[in-house]
């Protein structure tokens, strides 16, 4: 692209490498961190340093809006939701045996492998001209400044150009927040119905009960005594 | 090598997007498991970014030209109050007369969506791991699918 | 909430003493307002700067979820009731899918705001403002909706202690 032509600089930057490295380090550090780790308590909390760690490295990236939602959502909301789970699940994660995580690395070093010969092909990191970068997020950012006029190119991207997009992510949204409402309950009693027969009302007030959980349980544990 | 080092971006991260994939796969308890996914997803995430990140650009937000040009580093000169207000003028882009470099919006938007998503899903699955845990008393994938097999024998024995 | 004279009294503890969470509350009764009013800002500062729907309805579910944290869910669904939520989930999905269908009655496409306003960029400025406060509506009553969901299930065994 020759309209680049004199904007186009050295690929490396010193100071942003440093920055990269050091968040790239920190990154891996704590991803080792979640899989050596036992304590779920430990689990959740890295898993939001790691969304907060890599929201921080998308402000070097120029992703402001990105780092912006992922410091929201990964490390506040998603955090406190997993936190809020792992109340009513469990503690502790029992450690899985050394030979039942030979076939987990045999897949996953394959994987890794064969991306890893694919990086070859890709463009340098931060190459102007990589097609990537070169046609369609470009046009963006000159159909902006002309069609929509505002400066924010991600907003407009967002909410006019790929306006479909979006609508499609709010209804997702949407379906999962009522998939956890049909789940749990706005109250936290859905699948907790006790049906009774001789003619009580049921409603949302009288119905929680730890009944239908006791029942399960004493069904399950017959079953294990029976074998 | 050396294309190897002006593309550790994608080493690291995809060693990053491994671990969080082995996590899924190792561990037996969904907490873990959706510890890991998370961590996978948000390694898919910097991959995106990654790529679209132009060295020495800035943040896709238009910077308004009000007629005083740039400097040579490309950075817009503004006198006075930054005015707020969507004015009717242009913008500074990319192009031949400046220095201006924007990064490519396109996998920001992507991956915005995703992030808000990827909390939607999340939470699904938490949900679901709750209703299990009150059902089977455990979280633990192989002591549930124990129980799955005892039970179905008890079934099929009925 | 629980009122921190009723707490404990009898112990030999100093003022702070009495309740362990009082700084936590003096600081989020604090912060819970500024949290709200930078989630707005967010909101309607999204065209010119980082933000938008996504953003802004995050930061405005933590500001009601902070409260929960602090305060309890009981006050937390006294200020937040549990019947908005039904409303806001599907007002903000049908404001985004309402926008599309007023364009398409206008004579454009769907979704396509140009044909809101007779100045076609000040009609995509109408547009998105239009759009991005439905994701703001669902985004935000979502999250809520979840947090409450999870928060009010009450665990059967709470006697690990950890």
């Amino acid at each position: 692209m020759s309209l680049f032509a004199a904007a186009a600089e050295p690929a490396f930057v010193v100071p942003t490498l440093l920055l990269d490295i050091s968040f790239l380090a920190l990154l891996v550090v704590v991803a080792f961190a979640i899989v050596r780790m036992r304590s779920l308590f430990g689990i959740v909390m890295l898993q939001g340093v790691y969304s907060l760690v890599s929201a921080a490295w998308f402000v070097s990236l120029d992703a402001v809006d990105v780092a912006f939602t992922e410091a929201a959502v990964g490390a506040g909301v998603s955090t406190v939701l997993m936190l809020s789970a792992m109340l009513l699940a469990d503690r502790k994660s029992t450690p899985v045996p050394m030979s039942r995580q030979f076939g987990a690395l045999a897949v996953v070093v394959l994987a890794g492998a064969a991306m890893l010969y694919a990086v070859g092909d890709m463009s340098a990191y931060g190459d102007v001209n990589s097609p990537a970068n070169a046609y369609v997020g470009m046009d963006y950012i000159a159909k902006t400044a002309e069609d929509i006029k505002i400066p924010n190119v991600v907003t407009a991207v967002l909410a006019s150009y790929r306006g479909y997009d979006t609508f499609g992510e709010t209804v997702v949204i949407f379906s999962a927040g009522l998939g956890v409402l049909l789940l749990l309950g706005l109250n936290g009693n859905s699948g907790r119905w006790v049906a009774r027969p001789n003619g009580q009302v049921i409603n949302d007030r009288s119905a929680p009960s730890a009944g239908l959980a006791q029942d399960l349980r004493s069904d399950e544990q017959r079953a294990e005594a029976e074998t | 090598m050396s294309e190897l080092f002006s593309q550790y971006n994608y080493v690291v991260v995809i060693i990053l997007m491994m671990t969080g994939l082995y996590t899924v796969f190792a561990s037996r308890n969904l907490i873990k498991k959706l510890a890991g996914l998370s961590v996978f997803q948000t390694s898919v995430f910097l991959l995106y970014i990654t790529i679209g990140k132009v060295s020495g650009g800035q943040p896709p937000i238009l910077i308004e030209d009000k007629g005083y040009g740039a400097d040579k580093d490309g950075h817009a000169l503004l006198d006075g109050p930054i005015q707020l207000a969507a004015g009717d003028g242009s913008y500074i882009l990319p192009g031949p007369g400046t220095d201006v470099l924007y990064s490519n919006p396109l996998p920001h938007v992507l991956i915005l969506t995703a992030i808000v998503v990827g909390v939607a899903t999340l939470s699904i699955g938490l949900a679901l791991t709750v209703r299990i845990r009150e059902v089977y008393h455990t979280i633990e994938e192989d002591e549930i699918q124990n129980m799955d097999f005892v039970y179905n024998l008890e079934g099929t024995a009925d | 909430m629980s009122d921190p004279s009723h707490t404990s009294s009898e112990t030999s503890e100093p003022i702070l003493g009495r309740d362990p969470h009082v700084l936590l509350r003096v600081i989020a009764k604090f912060l819970i307002p500024l949290i709200a009013l930078f989630g707005l800002y967010v909101q309607f500062h999204g065209d010119y700067g980082p933000g938008g729907g996504f953003q802004a309805g995050v930061i405005l579910a933590a500001s009601v979820i902070l409260y929960a944290l602090v305060f309890g869910l009981k006050a937390a669904k006294a200020a937040f009731p549990p019947r908005l939520i039904r409303y806001g989930m599907v007002l903000g999905v049908l404001l985004y899918g309402g926008t599309g269908v007023l364009s398409w009655i206008l004579g454009g496409e769907f979704l396509n705001y140009s044909v809101l306003a007779h100045d076609a960029s000040h009609g995509q400025h109408y547009g998105i403002l239009a759009v991005e406060l439905g994701v703001l509506v669902t985004v935000t009553t979502v999250m809520i909706a979840i947090f409450y969901a999870f928060g009010s299930r009450q665990p059967e065994t709470s006697d690990e202690d950890w």
